[in-house]
């Protein structure tokens, strides 16, 4: 609650955020129609699938926090200042705090930015729903499961910063591929095999190709059982991983004194 | 003008050497600035392995449009953008700072914190332009030159204005500083593909009300040798100039109006 | 002679928007600055003092052409800071307190060379200039460092040399001892009347510390609610004013009540004593006097604050 109430105070940067979204949707919508035209059912879509891709594609952005940033930044800055040390000193699990907080926001931008491109999409273009209740609760909680594995990667990135003092280098790497491999620039059933294969062995498609593959699953016909386990394993990894690193972090401040 | 020039390239100067001292740093940045301009291009690449014309282009004359549309973008986003600040600038009180030096707050604006990194964007579209124009059959002129190296000059002109507009836009509206991605960023998204793929609405919004359109899209016709496939009259392949200008004149009004309300009213 | 600041009839009126409920906007109208007029002359240092929001801020902003007035008329060596903002900039320097003027990611250094060229100092000038208040300011220590990396301390010293390297005419601090500590404050407060006695730099001090202003000027100025209150010398404004300042005396145990000559017995309670003595008047002899006494364990001195000055000046 407290993540969801800190970001909903800057009501102009999200309507900018908004603006956004719909103006990139628009593009990238006419760009899919132009591809699909000459590829009618190109990697499993029809022209209709692809460009609801495009914009949900646009409304999971802000959530899954593509360009990297909130947690990854505050932790960073937090090992700069000292106060993490004060963190991982408190009896609350820090990643469980952060993580809520992380939710918080997600929920915040999915609701502030992405319904009203989403929306402005379905006035401008065809696009194609869930058929049943079930589908739509799973993709909801597909959606959850990515600002999780989004969350995992950014904490781990910040926690970082305790060994790796300017964790640019490596957060830029990080926001590249996911970039490229979250299925945000095309989607990743265009990709060339070679391609695919390195994209499926990577947690991005988490973070958007598979929630939206579970929105799309009543038309594509879509097995979503896996694609949802493939989220779950991939926060089990990165949690852990997270959890882990904490704990060493506690240690490094205790023996170190931060 | 000469003053203004000169106050640029003193603070810009100053920016740039500090970069420079961190060597690898200023690499790794480049080299990030390069790949994640790659990425459009990577993107368009797979594309064109499932077909052979993307909007009746193909992908050599693709990657001319996409290339003069980054060229001119990075070229602006070197040179003003900085102005995408403004907001921050004045909620942190080093607008007023700068409005107490003698040098004029635009180029301070555009010239404080330069990053010189930003070259990388165009680095790598001078490596995309290199190859399209290896790749394209263009049946050579001298106007064709003329007209493709104005085209890149004026492009990056009109995209400054966009920065300029989105940074003005800021006095008014301090937190809504990504509506100029839109059209910065959009912009360059948009025009790095052929119209045609557009809707003639949206063709003529980007010819007439913002005029991206001129960046690359109607000079590309002419060195490309191709008629508007809307049917616009022919002479717009010649009218980057007078967009620009038109452009131009329009930004700088409406930062001296941004600047001139920011000191009436204080926010 | 003319004088290098005028100011006439000055006003700034803000319009404030404030929400009311859901959908209501209340829009009122604050008079920052209303109706101020004084003169300057070259050469003095003048203090301008006034509670929180009493528009001192403001009437700067205005002289340095941050802001144009509503109304009114202001000339600054001649200049109208509104139209002839980046001419008037080459004779001005300006410290604010609560930002810097210098670059926080560049050592200090970089941050004098680029302010160097952007004044376009001749280099001789500059680098006598800079060597100078490296002195003075005993910045030698702090110039290869990040601005970020300083402390308050320093980067205040660090603005004022950065505000005085291309020998402006007139020099603003806007509340330059905010946040200082006590040795600090006493520093920059000394540089001030030396730079003030010794190059003749018209200073402008604004600041709700009173004794900031009487350290460095001789003339002070009280604003408050947007309205000059007080235009003159020390003695005139304790005078007028009336205030006290006071000194809190802590004895071993409680004790008959003091006499001392020059201060009257405010208040007691228990073994702490408080004794008053006029604003304007110097504390050594009271100091001195209970300093002789053998169950003396405290002393300590409480000026005047400014807003007790101008309840003073209104009640006179």
């Amino acid at each position: 609650m407290r993540g969801f109430r800190r970001y909903s105070t800057y009501r102009a940067a999200t309507l900018a955020g908004v603006f956004t979204n719909s103006v990139f949707g628009v593009i990238i919508a006419y760009t899919y129609i132009a591809l699909w035209d000459v590829r009618p059912s190109l990697g499993g879509y029809d022209i209709d699938q692809a460009v609801t891709f495009a914009w949900i594609a646009q409304a999971l952005i802000a959530p899954v926090a593509i360009f990297g940033g909130f947690v990854v930044d505050e932790l960073a800055e937090r090992v700069r200042t000292g106060a993490a040390a004060i963190d991982l000193h408190r009896p609350v699990s820090l990643l469980g705090l952060r993580l809520a907080e992380d939710l918080g926001r997600g929920a915040y931008h999915l609701i502030s930015r992405g319904v009203i491109p989403t929306l402005l999409g379905a006035l401008l273009f065809d696009l194609v729903w869930p058929d049943t209740l079930g589908t739509a609760a799973l993709a909801a909680l597909s959606i959850v499961m990515a600002i999780v594995v989004s969350f995992g990667l950014r904490y781990l990135l910040g926690l970082l910063a305790y060994w790796i003092i300017d964790i640019q280098g490596p957060q830029w790497i990080v926001v590249l591929s996911q970039i490229f491999f979250s299925g945000m620039m095309l989607p990743l059933v265009v990709f060339p095999a070679w391609l695919r294969t390195i994209a499926d062995l990577l947690p991005f498609r988490c973070m958007i190709q598979i929630p939206i593959d579970v929105f799309l699953s009543d038309s594509t016909g879509t097995a979503v059982a896996p694609l949802l386990a493939v989220q779950l394993v991939w926060i089990v990894i990165l949690l852990t991983a997270g959890a882990a690193l904490t704990q060493i972090a506690v240690r490094k401040v205790v023996v170190q004194g931060g | 003008m000469v003053d203004a020039a000169r106050g640029f390239v003193v603070i810009a100067g100053a920016w740039v050497r500090a970069a420079l001292t961190y060597r690898t740093s200023f690499v790794i940045m480049v080299l990030v600035q390069v790949v994640i301009t790659f990425l459009d291009f990577a993107a368009i690449l797979i594309m064109f392995s499932h077909l052979d014309a993307f909007g009746g282009f193909t992908l050599p004359q693709i990657a001319l449009l996409f290339a003069m549309s980054g060229f001119a973008l990075g070229a602006a986003d070197l040179l003003v953008g900085n102005s995408e600040a403004l907001g921050r600038r004045i909620r942190d009180g080093s607008f007023d700072q700068m409005l107490v030096r003698p040098v004029a707050p635009i180029v301070q604006v555009a010239a404080d914190r330069f990053a010189i990194r930003r070259v990388g964007r165009i680095a790598q579209a001078l490596g995309v332009l290199t190859w399209a124009l290896l790749s394209v059959s263009i049946d050579w002129t001298v106007g064709r030159v003329v007209v493709l190296v104005g085209a890149m000059l004026c492009g990056s002109v009109i995209f400054c204005a966009v920065f300029v507009m989105g940074g003005a836009f800021q006095v008014f509206a301090g937190d809504a500083a990504e509506v100029s991605n839109a059209f910065t960023y959009g912009g360059n998204t948009l025009t790095q593909y052929p119209l045609t793929i557009y809707p003639t609405e949206l063709v003529k919004g980007v010819t007439f009300i913002v005029p991206l359109a001129f960046v690359n899209w109607y000079p590309g016709l002419y060195v490309l040798g191709i008629d508007d496939p809307f049917g616009l009259p022919s002479w717009f392949q010649f009218a980057s100039p007078i967009a620009a200008v038109v452009f131009v004149v329009a930004a700088a009004t409406f930062w001296r109006i941004a600047v001139r309300h920011y000191r009436s009213t204080g926010s | 002679m003319p004088s290098i600041i005028e100011v006439d009839d000055l006003r700034r009126t803000f319009i404030v928007r404030r929400k009311r409920g859901r959908l209501r906007r209340d829009r009122h109208e604050v008079h920052a600055v209303d109706g101020v007029t004084f003169g300057i002359d070259a050469g003095e240092a003048v203090g301008y003092i006034g509670p929180n929001g009493a528009g001192k801020s403001t009437t700067v902003k205005m002289l340095t052409g941050i802001l144009v007035p509503t109304s009114g008329r202001l000339r600054v060596a001649g200049l109208d800071p509104s139209a002839r903002r980046t001419e008037l900039a080459k004779h001005i320097g300006v410290v604010f307190g609560q930002r810097t003027g210098l670059w926080w990611d560049l050592p200090l250094r970089d941050s004098y060379e680029l302010l160097g060229r952007i004044y376009r100092i001749p280099r001789r000038t500059y680098e006598a200039n800079l060597e100078r208040f490296v002195d003075l300011l005993d910045l030698g220590a702090l110039l290869d460092q990040p601005v970020r990396q300083l402390s308050l301390g320093q980067r205040m010293r660090g603005d004022i040399a950065a505000a005085l390297l291309h020998d402006p005419t007139i020099l603003y601090l806007d509340e330059p001892t905010i946040g200082l500590d006590v040795v600090s404050k006493a520093k920059l407060r000394e540089f001030l009347r030396e730079l003030n006695t010794e190059s003749g730099t018209t200073i402008l001090l604004t600041t709700h510390d009173l004794v900031d202003i009487e350290q460095v000027c001789r003339r002070v100025m009280v604003i408050d609610h947007g309205r000059l209150v007080f235009d003159g010398g020390f003695e005139e404004l304790h005078r007028q004013g009336g205030a006290r300042r006071t000194v809190v005396v802590d004895l071993a145990a409680p004790s008959e009540p003091l006499e001392v000559p020059g201060a009257a017995l405010a208040r007691m309670d228990g073994a702490r004593q408080w004794l008053s003595l006029p604003a304007g008047a110097s504390t050594a002899p009271v100091v001195a006097a209970l300093g002789t006494r053998d169950d003396l364990v405290d002393l300590s001195i409480q000026e005047p604050a400014i807003e007790d000055v101008i309840t003073a000046l209104y009640s006179r």
